[in-house]
């Protein structure tokens, strides 16, 4: 579980137990290298004769002196100790978290919607009042001590049904007192129908948006198009600009797509931090067979490179005063998510559901219209609780292919949906988005490294 | 040190918040929304 890399002209080492990341010189580096990740199984004699043609004997014994004392101190070749925790008990958590799809409708039709244009091949239909006040009942319900209650206006496009959202937040917020509970407001929007209204409410109430936007307009225009196959640049850069100076600190994020046809994306990431937009987000397009210009194995190793370009960029603007935020590289290596999240992942199908129009509950949004992953209605007052066992043993230590991977409480065992459409099975991850993930967690140390240290 | 140098605190073996409160944002509600990314979650209990 450790693993060694080198960016820029530093070398990183992670040992993926314990959470510590070293910098270590050459010689550490390649001393490392011989000891092949097994500390015990390789002598200090066999290392110096190992390395004897490229450093002094001293110099070899000297860094093989530290390189014990950090695996003395807990810090280097340290082992798992947290397999204990995935019981069932501490892993079974309380609902409080919905996904609510009030708009299974859609004003656009994006190339690689996994929502099949906004309907989730399950029909274009609107939740109704009753069903997002009952949905917020379930979820109050169903929360346990939990104070922190999380709603995502999701679709298809929210703003579709904005009355309801409206009507859905002003209930909610009727009983924060009565129930001691917090409800954080997120929406994730298109932005076509965005106007001052609008704006003002999603600002006031919610606490996170997301803002779709692919960049350059060419790209954007190419996928993110309306019905009628218009793009779409155009019509919303100015309304999410609008919304966001009125923003002020709040959070929020502009949330790309690449796909074949902008593997270089970090000309789209710089493309929008131009527009003035400081917090930005951009996932790759896996769908499969389902979208020609999806992300695929053959397309593995320039993404990889891009994402190390777009790292190296953004170290750069950082460094000379240009503030951005790039969410995948936003991390917090000194603590970050504490250990039981780290094991248990995403949550879904067990802390977090998602609820159709119609009021049924999937263990996901991008699982809906899935029979097996229905776990109950909200209308009916339905919900099977034994459905939540699958998920529960999704844990990192439930996955073979986790347990021994140094990336293993940085990503958490990958997506569950993605894992299930690419492998067909929610415990068998997905390897093109593991290398992804691993390039990733590479470029975000590094990242948090140069902007915090400057060295 | 001269030829490593530790450049965080994290230790998850004293990973301040133990078995999980659960109050803190599920990844999926981010800004990701397709991906799972618990690693850029922040601790609710070490927010400033």
């Amino acid at each position: 579980m450790v693993h060694k890399y080198k960016f820029r002209d530093t070398n990183f080492v992670i040992d993926g137990n314990s959470g510590a990341i070293h910098i270590v010189d050459d010689i550490s580096y390649d001393i490392l290298d011989c000891l092949d990740g097994n500390f015990f199984d390789y002598t200090e004699n066999y290392i110096v004769k190992k390395l004897a043609d490229k450093y002094s004997k001293e110099k070899i014994k000297e860094a093989y002196g530290e390189i014990f004392k950090i695996y003395e101190s807990g810090k280097l070749f340290s082992s798992d100790t947290h397999e204990n925790l995935a019981t069932e008990e501490n892993l079974n958590s309380p609902v409080k978290a919905l996904c609510l799809n009030v708009a299974h409708d859609c004003n656009m039709q994006c190339k690689y919607c996994f929502a099949s244009k906004g309907d989730f091949g399950c029909g274009r239909e609107l939740m109704s009042l009753e069903t997002a006040k009952k949905a917020i009942d379930f979820v109050v319900q169903n929360s346990g001590s939990i104070r922190n209650l999380e709603i995502d206006f999701f679709g298809g496009e929210p703003l579709m049904n904005f009355e309801v959202v409206k009507e859905a937040v002003k209930y909610a917020r009727s009983l924060e007192k009565e129930y001691d509970k917090n409800f954080r407001f997120t929406i994730t929007t298109n932005g076509i129908l965005l106007d001052d209204d609008k704006i003002d409410f999603i600002n006031k109430e919610m606490f996170d948006i997301v803002l779709s936007l692919d960049g350059r307009r060419e790209i954007n225009d190419k996928y993110r198009v309306t019905r009628g196959g218009v793009g779409t640049y155009d019509v919303v850069v100015p309304r999410f600009q609008k919304l966001v100076a009125k923003r002020g600190n709040k959070n929020y994020y502009v949330r790309g797509t690449y796909a074949k046809d902008n593997i270089k994306f970090s000309d789209d990431v710089l493309h929008i931090y131009d527009l003035g937009f400081k917090h930005i987000s951009m996932e790759p397009a896996l769908c499969g067979d389902k979208f020609e210009s999806s992300i695929t194995e053959e397309c593995l190793d320039e993404v990889l490179k891009e994402q190390e370009n777009l790292c190296n960029k953004l170290i750069d603007m950082n460094l000379s005063g240009r503030d951005v935020d790039f969410f995948n590289f936003s991390i917090d290596i000194n603590e970050g998510p504490c250990i039981l999240k780290r094991l248990k992942g995403c949550g879904c199908g067990n802390d977090y559901v998602a609820v159709t129009p119609n009021g049924d509950i999937y263990s996901c949004h991008q699982v809906v219209g899935e029979e097996k992953f229905k776990m109950g209605n909200i209308n009916s007052g339905t919900f099977d609780k034994k459905r939540k066992k699958p998920f529960l043993n999704t844990t990192i230590y439930h996955k073979e292919k986790c347990r021994e991977c140094w990336a293993k409480f940085y990503c958490s065992g990958g997506c569950t949906a993605k894992n299930y459409f690419n492998c067909g099975s929610i415990m068998d991850p997905y390897d093109l988005a593991c290398r992804m993930q691993k390039k990733k967690i590479e470029c975000a140390v590094a990242y948090q490294f140069y902007i915090n240290q400057n060295y | 040190m001269e030829h490593i140098k530790t450049i965080n605190k994290a230790d998850f073996k004293k990973s301040i918040t133990g078995t999980g409160c659960g109050e803190c944002q599920v990844s999926c509600q981010t800004a990701s929304k397709v991906d799972n990314t618990v690693i850029n979650q922040k601790c609710e209990k070490s927010k400033k």
